[in-house]
């Protein structure tokens, strides 16, 4: 059995973030990442990111995930497992995983847990036809492989993730049918829009999809407006000819091992879905077990990095390391994740957060 | 179909190598997973389900939905989307649930 002083689940932006804080605090880490590569969503993300410049505002993505991935690299007190899935954390505190087909268990003193998220689907006939996709899976095909999944697309959702990835399957040389978005205002950044519109594609609010056709794989796909009250609007059906559909309507948190590790959770809307419930520290009901990142609530990769700093640090101070220095640290991250949702985006995250350690509704 | 230019990507593929898609040669690229090659060469629908048999595809590409269960060298229930292609592989459409020999 490995034993280890904090182990790391996820090694995205939040769990590499998490490593490098702890292990700078003195504490050795094991980080356990399923992928062949860390890095998480960062890697199949080729456009600049928004936010201050210390989370690395102005960077590409991946530039970001190589730069939290050197961090861990050059650190002696990191270890980092690829290849490598948490299976489960049991009553006795060991942690089980396959890694490299093997079955290992493993001995941690404390856990973080940073596994992300997973895409949302929405009801529609058809929804399960090959040429179906969720965002980040066209993002994996074309960013890391190099593969265009069809020629023609209909896009699912007009958040951020809907903007870009439409973006980047243009940069692919893919055509766009459409954007279609329910609520009737585009939800991500106008700049990401307003590059899409100039080359022609149209971005239709209001506008849902009813079904989808083909007999093996997806043909077309049938679109409507909706009214104010988010119904369809008769005679409004159009009929789109594409062979892919990309779903981005959203991602919730990927919180399996923290319902199987009994940590308390509750459904918090404004947070994407089920998430634990944990303190200011972001340790859960159960004792040294923390979370950071998407799986603690959707966000962003920049407060992921910040609140993976703030679980590294917690769990090492909670060890006995920094013992001068962690109050300090811990401070000036929540201080940051203060900043980073003080805008209206981060009013819902506030908001969630609020509810989810029952400190009633946020003022302001 | 695979990119040949992109603007800011640069794609380091492996060597080009060939495995078998039901008894089909076809060529793909080592490091890449079953699922990007069976897509490079056009294949969209890896198998159907169950009781429905309804064509399944790739939905979530990181080993998340279990949409892209497929029989690799004999193995059953196999992620093709997180599964690495080796030269003289055979990947196989499973019918049904799979069993271990
Ligand atoms: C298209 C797109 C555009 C985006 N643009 C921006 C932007 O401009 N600015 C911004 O701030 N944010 C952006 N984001 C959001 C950002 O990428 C995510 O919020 C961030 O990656 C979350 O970090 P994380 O570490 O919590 O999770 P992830 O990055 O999802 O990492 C989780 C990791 O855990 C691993 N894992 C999961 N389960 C296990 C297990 N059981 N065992 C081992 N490993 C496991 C996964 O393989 C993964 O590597 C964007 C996201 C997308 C999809
Ligand atoms: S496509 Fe989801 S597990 Fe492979």
């Amino acid at each position: 059995m490995k034993e280890i002083e904090v182990l790391i689940i996820g090694g995205g932006p939040a769990g590499l973030s998490a490593a490098s804080a702890a292990a700078n605090l003195g504490a050795s880490v094991l980080v356990l990442e399923r992928d062949e590569l860390p890095g998480g969503q960062l890697v199949k993300q080729t456009h600049k990111f928004f936010g201050s410049k210390k989370q690395y505002a102005g960077d590409r993505g991946f530039q970001i995930g190589n730069l939290l991935i050197e961090q861990c690299k050059t650190s002696a007190k990191v270890e980092v497992w690829t290849n490598t899935t948490a299976l489960g954390i049991y009553e006795d505190g060991v942690v089980t995983a396959e890694s490299q087909d093997e079955h290992v268990k493993i001995k941690p003193k404390k856990i973080i847990v940073a596994t992300g998220a997973s895409e949302k689907m929405i009801v529609f006939p058809n929804n399960d036809l090959p040429g179906i996709y969720g965002a980040g899976a066209v993002q994996t095909l074309m960013n890391v492989h190099g593969i265009v999944p069809g020629q023609r697309v209909l896009m699912i959702g007009a958040g951020n993730i809907g903007l870009i990835v439409s973006y980047q399957l243009m940069q692919a040389g893919v055509e766009i049918a459409a954007i279609i978005e329910a609520a009737p205002a585009i939800g991500g950044y106008l700049v990401h829009a307003s590059k899409i519109r100039r080359a022609g594609v149209p971005i239709l609010t209001s506008h849902t999809i009813t079904e989808a056709y083909g007999q093996e794989s997806v043909e077309g796909a049938v679109i409507c407006k909706l009214d104010e009250n988010w119904q369809p609007i008769q005679g409004t059906e159009q009929d789109l000819k594409v062979d892919v559909i990309c779903l981005a309507v959203g991602l919730s948190p990927l919180t399996e091992l923290c319902f199987q590790a009994d940590c308390r959770m509750k459904y918090v809307p404004e947070l994407s879905g089920h998430v634990p419930i944990r303190d200011e520290y972001l340790e859960t009901t159960r004792p040294g077990l923390y979370v950071a990142g998407d799986v603690s609530g959707v966000e962003e990769a920049s407060s992921a990095m910040v609140e993976g700093r703030l679980a590294g640090i917690s769990a090492a101070y909670s060890l006995g390391y920094g013992l001068e220095a962690a109050p300090k640290l811990q401070e000036e991250a929540l201080a940051e994740l203060n900043e980073l949702r003080s805008g209206p985006a981060g009013h819902k995250t506030m908001k969630g957060i609020m509810k989810l350690m029952d400190k009633g509704e946020v003022v302001c | 179909m695979r990119i040949t230019e992109h603007p800011i990507l640069e794609f380091l593929r492996g060597e080009e190598i060939s495995f078998f898609y039901n008894g089909q040669e076809l060529k793909g690229f080592e490091g890449e997973t079953i699922a990007a090659a069976l897509h490079a060469a056009g294949v969209k629908v890896l198998g159907h389900s169950h009781t429905m048999h309804r064509p399944r595809g790739l939905f979530c590409a990181i080993g998340n939905c279990s949409s892209c269960l497929m029989v690799v060298d004999g193995e059953p229930n196999v992620r093709i989307c997180v599964e690495k292609l080796k030269p003289g592989m055979r990947v196989e459409t499973q019918q049904g649930k799979g069993s271990l020999k």
